[in-house]
């Protein structure tokens, strides 16, 4: 190996682990922040289910995702968690502490909505000077000190020099910003984010999506963010919790939710995923008409839905009990070629990865054979 | 690249470019000087006449209108009839428009209806509702007679007559705005451990001032010159429950031309500075929605 390589592999280890070389704590902005933990929480609106009992342990400290589709829950939860609406059942608790009979004032959460809320009336200083400026007299900081916290919280937030501006006059990620530093000012319990990312391009997302992590390393805030772009929850969470449909799918760290999905759907809405209907039968699994040389054992019979990755196949040549199919489509993918396929008699759709010099034609025939695959059972 | 390159090449016709919604030059015109005679003819014209009448007797006439004790009397009470009711307007403005466009409540539909009632409502009908429940023999008459209260053909009936007429103004600028902006400004006051009465002064308020203000000045515009519920209720004793368009309306019928005129320019100057208010308001207005105050 070159110099120059190992030198760039270095770097970008150095990056990649930025936190780990450099654990820089601002003890000025650290704060006694506490667990949460939501206890079986029924929400409906009107006739319309949102959470089906959810139950949940957020630990201090820590920095955690909901994701999931929209309609599936993830910002009622975030919600309830705030005291911005109420469970129809179930509770949350801040540290040992019930939080069911405290209203949103009393939970000193620190919220951030995904369209900013900020006060357009109000410069970017009495925007962040604006959860201190409404203590009651007795605990109200004076002024000197609202204005040194306010300032500590723009440096934070990297916006020195911005405070006279109005929200008008910030960009998209500058507002973001700003609405962050707002809601640390209280010096809030537990952070709560709503799409915090949502409404910015991607190339300011990244960045933020970063410095969001830095922040939560210095600040050690216990955080839950809710988003929709499963890429943003597995890069910036200790944990991700997948929910769908007013249920929680599964709850784990990056890695397990990506190489282990507990259910169909989280294998599906994680990460790239074919999926083709089989029948499993004695442990041997049929697409259609074919047996595919898969082992099934220890699967239950009956139908079933067959997942793998596009990456995690191989081409199989003509070797029995392959996936065959014929190539529909086919596009470039960053280093390696995807391809659509048709598979079996009733035309499945899969998609299949392979490197990029390969020669395949439309309407072609590919056989390949996952290495890496799950089966769940198919309720039809 | 050169700015040649950009220019279309001399041989080629110039293009005449017109917008797929902009109407031929043709109709254009007609619609143009359509709009523009209608404003000058009913508009413009009447009131450079009032105007023009005011003034017919020279500048000292015009301002010996004013020294008349009963034109006096006319002109305090149309001040006072609009500072209790635009204050009375703003007090319910806010809280309907709170309430309909912040909450969910049964009979929400119904309370937008009637809201705009007396937008619908002849002014004259107003003014008899009130006669037949406060005047001598209406439901409340004796009560009121007994306990020696007059509502009618006195200066309360008038403002209540005059708040019925303007009761939708402020409500109806109010509401859209505020269903627009949603609860979200709210909610992080909130969060931020605002209470519900620094939330209204530090968030809603300013969200709404300039709607607000607008809806004001429209109310006080109409409270001041409100004719047909007040008649009816006023009982038009001079110097006492004339407002200024009830007394222009018996310096009219009394022959007294210049006098009519004069109090009825007062009237329209009012109307005209409003409207310059409001023309400033918009603008202002409108300005800081996308922008912010600079």
């Amino acid at each position: 190996m070159t110099a120059l390589a190992q030198f760039r592999r270095d770097t970008d280890y150095i990056e990649a682990n930025l936190s780990l070389v450099a654990p820089f704590v601002d003890e000025r902005l650290r704060v006694k922040t506490m667990n949460v933990t939501v206890e079986n929480l029924v929400k409906a609106f009107g006739a319309t289910p949102a959470l089906h009992g959810v139950s949940l342990e957020i630990a201090s400290g820590e920095l955690i995702a909901l994701v999931g589709p929209s309609g599936s829950g993830k910002t009622t939860l975030l919600r309830l968690i705030a005291g911005l609406d109420f469970p129809n059942s179930g509770r949350v608790l801040f540290g040992a502490e019930d939080a069911s009979s405290k209203s949103v004032q009393e939970r000193n959460v620190g919220f951030v909505f995904q369209n900013y809320a900020l006060f357009k009336h109000m410069s970017v200083f009495e925007n962040i000077a604006f959860g201190l400026r409404v203590r009651p007299r007795a605990t109200r900081p004076s002024e000197a000190s609202i204005r040194q916290r306010v300032m500590t919280l723009l440096d934070l937030v990297q916006l020195n020099g911005l405070e006279k501006r109005f929200p008008g006059q910030l960009s998209g990620g500058q507002r973001q910003r700003v609405a962050f530093a707002r809601a640390l000012a209280i010096e809030p319990g537990v952070l709560l984010l709503d799409e915090p990312f949502g409404a910015l391009d991607a190339k300011v997302r990244k960045e933020l999506r970063r410095w969001l992590r830095e922040i939560h390393d210095r600040t050690g805030h216990t955080t839950v963010f809710v988003t929709h772009d499963q890429e943003e929850a597995l890069e910036l969470a200790d944990r991700v919790v997948v929910m769908s449909q007013g249920r929680i799918e599964q709850v784990g760290s990056a890695d397990d939710i990506y190489d282990n999905p507990a259910t169909p759907f989280v294998f599906d809405f994680i990460g790239d995923s074919s999926a083709l209907p089989v029948i499993v039968d004695k442990g041997s699994i049929a697409l259609d008409d074919r047996i595919l040389s898969i082992d099934a054992k220890g699967h239950a019979d009956g139908p079933a839905t067959l997942f793998f990755r596009p990456n995690h196949v191989r081409l199989a040549g003509q070797e029995s009990g392959s996936i065959v199919g014929t190539v529909t489509g086919s596009r470039r993918h960053g280093d390696i070629r995807r391809l659509e396929l048709e598979v079996g008699l009733a035309r499945h759709r899969c998609e299949i990865d392979v490197p990029a010099d390969s020669e395949v034609s439309r309407n072609g025939r590919v056989a390949v054979k996952p290495t890496d695959w799950r089966l769940f059972p198919r309720v039809s | 690249m050169s700015e040649q390159t950009l220019a279309p090449p001399a041989t080629m016709p110039p293009v005449t470019w017109r917008a797929p919604t902009a109407e031929v030059p043709p109709v254009r015109i007609v619609l143009i000087g359509v709009a523009v005679l209608f404003i000058g003819v009913f508009l413009g014209f009447p009131l450079l006449v009032v105007f023009f009448e005011a003034f017919l007797n020279g500048v000292g006439k015009y301002f010996e209108t004013f020294a008349d004790s009963d034109t006096q009397a006319a002109i305090r009470l149309t001040l006072l009839v609009a500072a209790l009711a635009v204050p009375a307007n703003l007090i319910f403005g806010i809280s309907a428009a709170w309430a309909i466009a912040k909450y969910d409540f049964r009979g929400k539909a119904l309370l937008i209806t009637l809201i705009d009632l007396p937008f619908s409502v002849s002014p004259v009908i107003a003014g008899l509702i009130y006669v037949i429940m406060f005047g001598a023999q209406g439901y409340f008459g004796d009560w009121l007679k007994a306990n020696n209260i007059q509502i009618i053909f006195a200066i309360p009936g008038i403002v209540l007559a005059t708040i019925f007429v303007t009761f939708p103004f402020v409500a109806r600028e109010l509401i859209p705005l505020m269903e627009e902006q949603g609860t979200q400004d709210e909610e992080a006051a909130i969060s931020l451990g605002a209470s519900g009465w620094q939330t209204f002064r530090r968030v809603t308020l300013p969200n709404v001032k300039w709607g607000l203000m607008y809806g004001v000045l429209l109310c006080n515009a109409r409270a001041m010159g409100e004719f047909g519920a007040v008649a009816v209720v006023s009982g038009h004793i001079r110097g006492l429950t004339n407002t200024m368009p009830l007394h222009i309306e018996i310096l009219y019928n009394d022959y007294q031309w210049v006098a009519a005129f004069t109090v009825a320019s007062l009237l329209a100057l009012l109307a005209l500075i409003t409207l310059i208010v409001k023309t400033l308001l918009e603008w202002r207005f409108s300005d800081e929605l996308a922008n912010g105050p600079r």
